[in-house]
């Protein structure tokens, strides 16, 4: 059971920062028109946000298993 | 080649395919092999998020405003992180209480409530048999576009074509079938449809590999790479806007926080993902691999959507092609046929597996907790009263499911092109958003009453009404379009878009702030103003104690009145047929340690095994009216239930008591027990020293005896001598003294009153 709690908290956190990283102001940071690997920069910010998050996801719940 | 000869059987062989599978599925669920109990399955499943909006409408928003479509998809990946914490929890209480549908499990929150079943089933038919219209009018859409190949059509526009000769009503009827054939198999819903899921998960596979199929022939095929498109789009003069879209095109940052906001609601309560993630669910514990699969199936579907929006406006510039079907039409303006063809099954996958789940759904709600309660209650059927009730359950399923999905096409037909249908997929959300309040605050607060729920879900369906489906009806021009620029009877203060002169938010952010008031405010408001019943109460703290209830259906909860065994093996066998029933109480009877049926006591226990096990098959508030009619039960007050808590909470305070005196009394006994020994040694001490000095006494006395008599037997003797005589006495007497002194002192020492 605690480690099920445990494994919950951090999910928890992640979420947190998935709302940090996908939300005003971080998003702002990046609406700019420049670019990044020759995509658009807040493209490419928000899909790197994303796999970091989905790593972060994977992270959590593989390892405590 | 692409002729209607041969998209049609192709896509009927693709039907075929899913047939097939769902058989297979089935035949190794009956084997006791099931082909789903995997984590992968699991996640591919869920996957029936993405419909044919996703596949085909993604492209056209991003065409118009960037990145606007992408908190539909980033909401469910912050959802997945909650999943452990809010869903693990509803999975839980859904199979300790038999829950089938969303209608079920709020209604058994709020005391198995026939009421909001029905209010949640309405809600749900209204918000989504449009979106179900969405899907079969964009199957129609893709096959009237790629029927003209090899030209390149401007839109999809139908012709009034009769319902005989259109091919979205037979596909409808398709789907009805195949719903029926693998959605209604048992009568126990609670027993999960395996085939239908494996088939779903095939579907989910199949528009990915089609949808990135398309991305990467657009990126690599067409254009020369990522980095090329957005070169080109970076010198178009629209698409260069789009660059830097949030704030701007793509709306405000406010309106993409409320998208993500919305469509995390969604994810959880539309019918088809509860259906999926709670009824479906096989084991809890493929959550976990879900919380990051899933994620990175919709990061995965996402990846080409503005590399294939952004080709297209560039490579269709100057003609009128709608973007919501680049997917389709690039590949036929490049000649890749194949490719087209596989992009409408994609298209097919999408939206087939969306209706499928999505009627199974909202046809149990509508079988279990509109029409079944209906019919219960009214005496003049009698139906209650019938031997076996399993034939007319299952003709009513298959009724209600046919009834979804011509519903749905016949909106179709009706709205076509209209706004209300276009727009109906962030509406549909926006309508099962208002589940919210009810179901997490039901979770999570034992104090959320019936009343509470029903206000909140009321209040914010009402509002959702005025501000999202009537507005959607006047632009569609079915009422008054005066209705939305002047406010009804000219009332500006109750401009939908603008209510009590709320503007500059878009309709859906608007909408979403306003309904969600209503809805949590009255919700709370009204939950802290009523009281619950003794039944509430019980569902309540089932419903939030959950993980600390692990007794299963041995656990009962107060129940007051007279039932008869034969009475509810009765019950059980005119619902879920005789053998089932006679299996289902025999193993209920061996948890229970009875060796037969037979020697069960008709309990509160055996009354609540017979209400979950009718749940499954009709949901919690028909099975509640059922049971209520076989057994005869006395209400319990509060004040009743209060008495016996009274009673149980006093009997505890006494024991309790009783525990502390008697650990007093032994601590009490170790002491005088220990005091005794001293004593006892304290006794044998004082023997051993009075013999001592007893000894010690008899010497002087002896001869103080013996020297007197000598003086006394000899008067002769000279005056020398008897002096001597009488100073040995004297000494000998005073020696005695002393002697007797100290046994003194030690007594008084003894007795502690020594200076």
């Amino acid at each position: 059971m605690l480690r099920s709690e445990m494994k919950g908290q951090r999910l928890v956190a992640v979420f947190l920062l998935g709302v940090l990283l996908f939300n005003y102001p971080l998003l702002a940071l990046f609406n700019r028109a420049a670019e990044a690997f020759g995509i658009p920069l807040v493209y490419a910010y928000i899909f790197c946000a994303w796999a970091l998050v989905i790593g972060l996801l994977a992270l959590v719940v593989e390892r405590s298993r | 080649m692409l002729q209607s000869w041969v998209i049609i059987p192709v896509s009927l062989a693709y039907v075929g395919v899913l047939f097939a599978i769902a058989r297979y599925g089935d035949r190794r669920a009956d084997q006791g092999r099931s082909l789903i109990a995997n984590p992968y399955i699991y996640a591919l499943s869920l996957g029936v998020y993405a419909t044919a909006w996703t596949f085909y409408g993604s492209v056209g928003r991003a065409a118009a405003d960037g990145i606007g479509f992408l908190p539909i998809y980033i909401g469910p990946t912050l959802m997945m992180a909650l999943w452990w914490l809010v869903l693990r929890k509803i999975v839980r209480i859904s199979k300790a209480n038999r829950i089938t549908s969303l209608a079920d499990f709020v209604s058994s929150r709020y005391g198995k409530s026939a009421l909001i079943a029905g209010l949640v089933t309405v809600i749900a038919v209204v918000g989504v048999v449009p979106y179900i219209a969405l899907q079969l009018k964009a199957i129609s859409h893709s096959f009237t576009i790629l029927v003209q190949y090899p030209e390149v059509v401007a839109t999809g526009a139908r012709e009034p074509v009769p319902i005989l000769s259109d091919t979205a009503f037979w596909l409808a009827l398709l789907l009805a079938t195949f719903t029926i054939l693998f959605g209604t198999r048992h009568l126990d819903a609670s027993e999960r449809h395996e085939g239908l899921v494996a088939a779903i998960a095939f579907e989910s596979l199949v528009k990915l590999v089609a949808f990135l199929a398309v991305g990467l022939f657009v990126t690599y095929g067409i254009y020369d790479g990522l980095a090329d498109i957005f070169a080109q789009a970076a010198a178009h003069a629209r698409l260069a806007g789009l660059f830097a879209p949030l704030g701007g095109a793509a709306g405000s940052y406010g309106s993409w926080a409320w998208l993500t906001a919305l469509s995390m609601l969604a994810f959880m309560f539309l019918p088809r993902q509860f259906q999926i993630a709670v009824v479906e669910n096989v084991n809890e514990n493929h959550l976990g691999k879900a919380i990051w699969l899933f994620p990175l199936y919709m990061l995965a579907m996402n990846v080409f959507v503005v590399p294939v929006a952004f080709g297209g406006v560039m490579h269709f510039a100057g003609l009128a092609v709608d973007p919501d079907t680049f997917v389709l039409t690039l590949p036929m303006a490049e000649q890749q046929e194949a490719l087209a063809l596989l992009v409408f099954i994609g298209g097919l996958s999408a939206a087939t597996g969306m209706v499928i789940v999505e009627t199974i759904a909202l046809s149990t709600m509508v079988c279990n907790d509109l029409v079944m309660p209906v019919l219960l209650r009214l005496k003049s059927t009698r139906i209650a009263e019938r031997a076996n009730l399993a034939p007319l359950l299952l003709g009513i399923r298959r009724g209600a499911i046919v009834a979804v999905v011509l519903l749905g096409y016949f909106y179709f037909r009706l709205a076509g092109e209209a706004y209300a249908l276009v727009a109906i997929g962030l509406i549909s959300f926006a309508a099962v958003a208002q589940f919210a309040p009810a179901t997490i605050g039901g979770i999570y607060w034992k104090g959320a009453t019936r009343a509470g729920a029903l206000a909140g879900l009321g209040a914010g369906f009402a509002v959702w009404l005025y501000t999202l489906l009537l507005p959607s009806f006047a632009k569609s021009g079915w009422l008054p379009i005066g209705f939305l620029e002047q406010g009804p009877l000219g009332i500006a203060i109750l401009k939908p878009y603008a209510l009590l002169g709320l503007e500059g938010l878009n309709d859906i952010t608007h909408a979403m702030l306003w309904s969600m008031t209503a809805n949590i405010g009255t919700f709370v408001a009204v939950s802290v103003l009523t009281r619950q019943t003794v039944a509430e109460q019980a569902q309540a703290a089932r419903f939030v104690d959950v993980f600390r209830r692990e007794g299963g259906d041995l656990d009962v909860h107060p129940w007051k009145g007279t039932a008869s065994l034969p009475d509810l093996v009765a019950l059980l066998g005119r619902f879920l047929g005789p053998e089932r029933a006679q299996a289902a109480l025999a193993g209920y009877a061996r948890r229970r340690g009875f060796a037969a049926p037979a020697a069960m006591p008709a309990d509160a226990g055996l009354v609540q095994f017979a209400e979950t096990a009718l749940a499954g098959a009709i949901g919690g508030a028909s099975a509640r009216i059922m049971v209520a009619s076989a057994v005869k039960e006395d209400a319990l007050s509060i004040a009743e239930v209060r008495s016996m808590l009274d009673e149980a909470s006093q009997v505890i305070a006494t024991s309790h008591e009783l525990k502390v005196k008697s650990q007093e009394l032994t601590r009490a006994t170790a002491e005088l027990r220990a005091a005794n020994e001293r004593l006892q040694e304290l006794d044998r001490m004082k023997d051993d020293f009075i013999s001592t000095v007893t000894h010690e006494l008899r010497t002087p006395l002896t001869s103080i005896r013996a020297f007197s008599e000598i003086l006394h037997d000899n008067p002769e003797l000279d005056a020398a001598e008897r002096e001597k005589f009488l100073a040995i006495i004297i000494q000998e007497s005073e020696r005695l003294t002393r002697l007797i002194n100290q046994v003194l002192d030690l007594a008084k020492l003894e007795s502690g009153r020594a200076e």
